[in-house]
């Protein structure tokens, strides 16, 4: 799991309290302590701003990626400072964390996910295991689309929906509310869908269907099957 | 068998620019809050809430009608929170009330506007009178209404995003800014 996290610079800011001091006036104490804060920052796309075109547009992700993803990542490193996940990874800040801190932690892992479940050159249909697993449990592909795309119209607000995998290795189709994220009941993610208004808004407007339309074209279904064997 | 219609809109739909456009009503209003009354109507067939009110099965439901229904009153009172001709302040025993509860009317909209920037997901944020008669500010999620908490509205401002991405994107606070120049206190005193 914590190899998905590989995008993310993780940048060790090490700051010589030392030197503060020594400019400090009336004190000689020659402090050693260093502080170590984790900073988030925001990965580059796998693809070009406008290579899901026509199906989300560049303006879309401009501002999806360049301000929502971004605004999430600034507003978790202000938050986390002077806090006990100062020095967390971003899986351990989702896993643990509440409030504010989650919803931003947790909105930047979702969104990272999603862009990392997208692909301009998508096959349109998964191949081997995650095939068979698939056909397995929901019958056929096409029964999979028309339940996962009824997931993901129906999540009343904002959200995401998400095919995860359970402890067992069996599939699920899973809804979650504005940040929530099924890493913490221990399922595995394999795709999701983000369904916030942002996401589609500028291109579809009040027409979410034709947004998860246009989803479906857009699916990396290699990056899903890597997801399936983790 | 109730079957409950879109409300006229209360003014024409370009006259709230240039601080909500023309085109977010076409849809807030003409897709949104249309397609909430729509499934309402839908959902509402062969149940216990056929013959009700709109009050009573947002009072009531649970659920897709809940949603439905209580998205249908949000609505329609937001739109009627809304006037090309604002005031911009209120006057008389309300603004009286808000000071005595928030300290000052740029306190109180501070404060408003703080509930409606920091709800997270899909929401309201409302000026709100209690049983006992006192002023509160409060944020709901999703479809939710104060009444469910016996609460009586006075002010809403929507911040699901499809209030605002037309015309700000991302900028909920630049949303909220256009917001206050379009209050219609008189009706808010009128509810207070």
């Amino acid at each position: 799991m914590k190899n998905i996290f590989s995008f993310l610079f993780i940048i060790l800011l090490v700051i010589p309290f030392s030197k503060i001091d020594a400019q400090s006036k009336g004190t000689e104490i020659k402090s050693t302590i260093q502080a170590s804060k984790t900073i988030f920052e925001l990965e580059k796309l796998p693809y070009s701003m406008d290579a899901l075109e026509p199906f989300i547009s560049k303006t879309t992700l401009e501002f999806h990626y360049g301000k929502h993803h971004q605004s999430y990542l600034n507003n978790l490193n202000k938050l986390i400072v002077g806090t006990e996940f100062e020095n967390s990874n971003l899986e351990e800040i989702v896993l643990k964390s509440k409030g504010a801190i989650f919803n931003n932690a947790a909105q930047v892992w979702n969104h990272t996910f999603y862009w990392n479940g997208l692909s301009p050159k998508s096959t349109l249909k998964p191949q081997g295991q995650l095939l068979e697993a698939i056909e397995k449990e929901f019958g056929s592909f096409e029964t999979f689309k028309e339940k996962f795309t009824n997931a993901s119209l129906s999540l009343f607000g904002s959200g995401w929906a998400w095919l995860v995998k359970d402890k067992e290795g069996k599939l699920e189709i899973v809804q979650t509310s504005n940040a929530e994220n099924p890493i913490l009941q221990g399922k595995t993610p394999i795709l999701v869908c983000d369904v916030w208004e942002h996401a589609y808004y500028i291109d579809q407007k009040n027409k979410r269907a034709a947004y998860v339309e246009a989803f479906w074209n857009l699916v990396d279904w290699k990056k899903a099957e890597e997801n399936f064997r983790r | 068998m109730s079957k409950f219609t879109l409300p006229v809109f209360p003014y024409a739909q370009d006259a709230l620019e240039p601080h909500i456009s023309k085109t977010t009503i076409e849809f807030h209003y003409g897709k949104h809050h249309q397609t909430y009354v729509d499934n309402l109507n839908k959902l509402i067939v062969g149940t216990e809430f056929e013959n009700s009110n709109l009050e009573e099965i947002v009072m009531k439901s649970s659920g897709g009608i809940f949603n439905n229904a209580a998205q249908v009153w949000n609505h329609t009172f937001y739109w009627n929170c809304l006037s090309p001709k604002s005031p911009l302040k209120p006057e008389g025993k309300l603004l009286e009330a808000i000071e005595k509860e928030f300290g000052s009317f740029d306190q109180f909209k501070e404060k408003f506007t703080n509930a409606a920037v920091t709800l997270f997901g899909s929401g309201w944020a409302w000026l709100v009178k209690t049983p006992e008669g006192k002023l509160e500010i409060i944020q709901t999620s999703n479809a939710e209404n104060p009444i469910r908490q016996e609460k009586t509205p006075l002010l809403v401002c929507d911040v699901w995003e499809h209030a605002y991405y037309i015309d700000k994107q991302n900028r909920r606070p630049a949303y909220l800014e256009s917001f206050w120049n379009l209050v219609d206190w008189k009706k808010v005193e009128d509810r207070y």
